[in-house]
C-alpha cells in the first residue's frame, strides 16, 4: 500500500468538500480495493452525510419525515 | 418568503381546518425539535428561539401548499437552515482567541486509532455497518446520535454542523469561523472519526 489508512482516510473525508485530484482519486480506490477497514470507513462517511439530511429534515424524532427521505433516496439510485 | 400576505392570510383561513399546524401536539413537537436543532448550531437559546418563532410564522402565512406534516417538516427546517446560515455568516467576526486554543489541544485527539505506520489498530478498524439506512426510523437512534453529536469538541461539533447540516460550502465555513481551508479539513475529519466510531460503538456494533 502506497499511502497508510491515516491518509486515505483524511483523502475519503476531504472527498465530501472537494474534488479529489487523479492520483488522489487512484489512490484511494487502489487503497479500498485492499482494505476493509478504510472501505467501510468510506461508506460510514456516506452515510453520515445521510443522517444528517436526515436530521435536518426533521426527523430526528418522527418517521413520516424518514420514510419521504427515503423514498426520495431511492429514486435516486 | 411570501410577497403575497394578503391572499395568504385568506389561504390561512380556508385551510386552516386540515392543516397540521391545527394540531396542539404536533405543533409543540415541531417547535421542540427545531429548538434543539437552532440551539446546538446556534450556542444562544434566544437566537434560536427567534429563529424559530420566525420559520414558524413563515409556515402559518403558507400553511395551504403543504400536502402534509412531513412536507410541512421539512420546509420549516429548510427556512430555520436558512436563518440559521446567514446568523452564522455574521457571525465571523466573534470567533475567539478561547476557540482557537481549544482548537490546538485538539489536535492530537486521536492519533491512537492508527499505529506507527499509519494503519488501523485491530480494536480501532471500522466495521461492517448492517442495513445503516434503517436507523433513521428508530427514535431510539437519534438519541444517541445526538448524544455523539453533543460529545464532540465545540469547535468540531460547530464545523460539521455547519457543513453538514446548514450545507455550508468550505469557504464560506472558513470565513465564518475564521480558520484556513486545511484547518477547516482536519476539524471536519476529526469531528467525523469520532462521530462514526460513537455511532458504531452505541448503535451498529452495540451488543445487548
Amino acid at each position: 500500500m502506497l499511502k497508510s489508512c491515516r491518509e486515505i482516510t483524511r483523502l475519503v473525508s476531504e472527498a465530501q468538500e472537494r474534488q479529489l485530484s487523479l492520483s488522489e482519486g487512484a489512490n484511494v480506490r487502489l487503497h479500498l480495493a485492499v482494505c476493509s477497514g478504510c472501505r467501510n470507513f468510506s461508506n460510514q462517511m456516506k452515510t453520515l452525510r445521510e443522517i444528517a439530511r436526515c436530521y435536518t429534515n426533521g426527523s430526528g424524532a418522527a418517521n413520516d419525515a424518514a420514510a419521504d427521505s427515503r423514498n426520495q433516496d431511492n429514486g435516486d439510485r | 418568503m411570501s410577497e403575497n400576505v394578503a391572499a395568504d392570510s385568506i389561504n390561512l383561513v380556508e385551510s386552516r381546518e386540515q392543516s397540521p399546524l391545527s394540531d396542539p401536539q404536533f405543533l409543540q413537537e415541531l417547535r421542540g425539535q427545531m429548538l434543539r436543532f437552532a440551539s446546538l448550531q446556534l450556542n444562544d437559546h434566544q437566537l434560536a428561539e427567534d429563529a424559530v418563532q420566525e420559520a414558524l410564522i413563515g409556515a402559518f402565512k403558507n400553511v395551504r401548499t403543504f400536502a402534509g406534516r412531513a412536507a410541512l417538516r421539512t420546509w420549516v427546517f429548510a427556512i430555520l437552515k436558512n436563518k440559521i446560515a446567514d446568523i452564522l455568516r455574521q457571525r465571523q467576526r466573534y470567533a475567539d482567541a478561547d476557540q482557537l486554543l481549544r482548537a490546538d489541544r485538539e489536535q492530537h485527539d486521536h492519533d491512537e486509532l492508527f499505529d506507527l505506520r499509519g494503519h488501523w489498530l485491530r480494536d480501532e478498524r471500522p466495521a461492517q455497518w448492517e442495513d445503516p439506512e434503517s436507523a433513521v426510523y428508530d427514535k431510539h437512534f437519534w438519541r444517541v446520535f445526538e448524544v455523539c453529536l453533543n460529545h464532540l469538541p465545540v469547535r468540531q461539533a460547530q464545523v460539521f454542523m455547519m457543513r453538514e447540516f446548514i450545507e455550508l460550502e468550505s469557504h464560506e465555513i472558513c470565513a465564518a469561523a475564521e480558520i484556513t481551508v486545511s484547518n477547516l479539513n482536519v476539524t471536519l475529519y476529526r469531528a467525523r472519526v469520532r462521530l462514526r466510531e460513537c455511532l458504531e460503538n452505541n448503535w451498529y456494533m452495540l451488543e445487548d
